[in-house]
């Protein structure tokens, strides 16, 4: 019988709440087949559940505890993952509660090495970075979930076999009242690094796991410094290691630095122990003042993925399918494009929009996009933490030259998560279209935001589903006119989005949304001229563009973004 | 200050491409495969003045 824990987590600035175990119906022999039960509530599992909901699709979601993770854990979100967020129509408590942040500043021997400043356009809405606890992530995601009205939450739910055929899945569901069996014609697996489900099938990661070990530490401090990512090369106190420093909401500070080799979790955090490092990182940033720890914790890093993300009924995300290094805020941000793509596929599969194999283009765009994290991160992470002395020692003489010269700094470049470009995705269209545009947002790109006023962006429009951006100076073309009814008439969602040079009044009525655009931001963006079309996926990737609108066109390029077609 | 001649890619080929054949010539011979790789590319270079300020850029803050 599972037994989760019942008591609140220890915190000293989050109130754990408990979610109740609830009997559920199969318990009680009224079985029914769910669409889509989903393993896992953290990020990725209740973001998943969340767009499922956006697009009409009831799931269950099962959860082993009774409630949120232990610790700040991802604590920084980046601007694709707020943009994810904003679309899924939750992005409001985060940034009431978050820390925007843009730069970073790196150290040698106390003398500051190499400053970063993020890119950041005026037209973006959100900043490169936000700071904020996964409690207060999980929280969030916890009441946007409740909210939808369709996702049947079960805490204290924990998934002990799993059996599948061609037709469907059956989960073995162990609970504090005893198990169950739970039919479903779809399993969503985000349980996590240590994915059950991936151990149940058997599946095997692959690519490397990197040697060191870091300890992350939490404490409460009244220390003096803004938000921004602070590294520290090879102190006094550490010698040959880093340290890096994160500010949080609530007065609580991240501290991360490597372990001297040789040295075990168990003996990095004994209280002494950590104690003596955290007053040594404190001297470091010269913040010698009270402090009180929240939580710490032990990781290493690795560069691993599951070679395809679909297994038969079960299509697994975030850290289920893929370990990646925390250098470059990877796991949770990651994650979130991982559900982003996966939620509208399988939503559109689910309701007979979509023929499985839309499923499959899931997996190879993000295999595609973990294989190229992991190569990416595995350069930062052979920098931050060297696997052998051939690594440690070019380290030290890129840290050595820092102080005299600067060709070399560029190496400091942390990499941040950004998001991935679907260019070789099966399911965009007419390449010859796509390149006969002179810039703009290329097919597979994510699309981009444009500031049309104060605290009124592009993005903020946007409703659930494909978009479809026409582009018009005073008349909407014939063409035009033909996509917008082509849309209209559409069996998945699309939007058709009018964007007018002259203002937009005339226009209203005649397509989904019109937006004036007189100063031509939007049509300069995305390098289209009168009479363009931009067809954009449900998860904000470009996939088809013409410079001159074609309903016939339109209907294919949306048959082929649904895997009903081959390519164009 | 040293001129930066290369692309952010290429500094990133040169340095996996050098730490991997530190590893390769093995801690005993680490120094001397350090030695012969700077004698190669001041070979390279042709130009000893050039070497020579390269030389003094290294000497810094070791």
């Amino acid at each position: 019988m599972h037994q989760p824990e019942t008591t609140p987590r220890a915190s000293i600035f989050y109130d754990y709440q408990i979610h109740p175990f609830v009997r559920p119906p199969e318990m009680d022999g009224r079985a029914q087949t769910a669409p889509v039960v989903i393993v896992g509530a953290g990020p990725i599992g209740m973001l998943t559940a969340i767009e499922l909901a956006r697009f009409g699709v009831r799931s269950i979601l099962l959860e082993s505890e009774l409630q949120v993770s232990h610790g700040s854990r991802a604590i920084v979100l980046t601007r694709r993952s707020m943009e994810i967020l904003q679309h899924a129509g939750v992005a409001g408590p985060f940034l009431r509660k978050g820390l925007q942040w843009s730069q970073g500043r790196s150290f040698f021997r106390g003398r500051e090495v190499y400053t970063m400043v993020m890119p950041h356009d005026p037209d973006d809405r959100f900043l490169p970075g936000l700071n904020i606890q996964q409690q207060y992530i999980e929280e969030y995601l916890v009441e946007a979930v409740n909210a939808t009205g369709m996702v049947d939450f079960r805490w204290g739910s924990k998934v002990v076999g799993l059996t599948q055929d061609a037709g469907r899945a059956m989960l073995r569901v162990d609970t504090p009242e005893g198990e169950y069996d739970l039919p479903a014609q779809w399993v969503v697996a985000a349980d996590g690094g240590r994915s059950a489900i991936r151990r149940m099938l058997e599946l095997r990661m692959e690519g490397r796991s990197y040697a060191g070990n870091f300890v992350i530490a939490d404490i409460k401090c009244d220390i003096d410094l803004p938000t921004e990512r602070l590294c520290h090369f090879d102190p006094a106190w550490n010698p040959g290691n880093n340290v890096l420093v994160h500010r949080q909401p609530d007065g609580v500070w991240r501290i991360d630095f490597r372990l001297p080799d040789g040295e075990t979790a168990e003996d990095a955090l004994q209280p002494d122990v950590l104690a003596q490092r955290i007053e040594s990182v404190l001297d470091m940033i010269g913040q010698r003042k009270p402090w009180m720890l929240d939580w710490a914790t032990v990781y290493s890093a690795n560069t691993l993925t599951l070679p395809d993300f679909r297994a038969g009924r079960v299509l697994f995300t975030g850290d289920a399918a893929h370990l990646l290094p925390i250098f470059g805020v990877r796991g949770a941000n990651t994650g979130f494009q991982d559900c982003d793509d996966l939620a509208w596929k399988l939503a559109f599969v689910i309701s007979g929009l979509a023929p499985e194999r839309l499923l499959d283009t899931y997996s190879q765009e993000r295999v595609q996009a973990a294989r190229e994290i992991c190569e990416e991160g595995g350069k930062s992470t052979r920098f931050m933490t060297p696997p052998n002395q051939g690594f440690r020692l070019m380290r030290d003489a890129v840290l050595s030259f820092s102080l005299s010269e600067t060709f070399a700094n560029d190496l400091m470049h942390w990499r941040t998560s950004r998001p991935h470009d679907y260019a070789h995705s099966p399911l965009n269209s007419f390449p010859d279209d796509d390149a006969a545009f002179d810039g703009g947002i290329a097919c597979g790109a994510p699309m981009r935001n444009v500031k049309l006023g104060d605290d009124d962006y592009l993005m903020d429009r946007l409703a659930p589903g494909f978009q479809l951006l026409l582009f018009t100076d005073n008349a909407v073309t014939t063409g035009q006119t033909a996509m917008i009814a082509a849309a209209k008439a559409a069996a998945v969602p699309v939007n058709s989005v009018l964007v007018a040079a002259a203002q937009g009044g005339a226009l209203n009525g005649a397509a989904d949304l019109v937006i004036g655009d007189a100063q031509g931001k939007i049509a300069a963006k995305y390098a289209a001229p009168p009479g363009a079309a931009v067809l954009i996926r449900p998860d904000g990737h470009v996939c088809a563009r013409w410079r001159a609108a074609d309903a016939g066109k339109f209907a294919t390029a949306l048959a082929v973004a649904c895997a009903k077609k081959d390519a164009a | 200050m040293m001129e930066k001649k290369f692309t952010n890619p290429q500094l990133e080929e040169v340095f996996d491409l050098i730490a991997e054949a530190i590893d390769a010539a093995g801690e005993d011979k680490r120094a001397l495969f350090l030695a012969k790789l700077a004698l190669a590319l001041s070979n390279i270079i042709g130009d000893p003045a050039a070497v020579r300020r390269a030389v003094e850029a290294a000497s810094k803050d070791l």
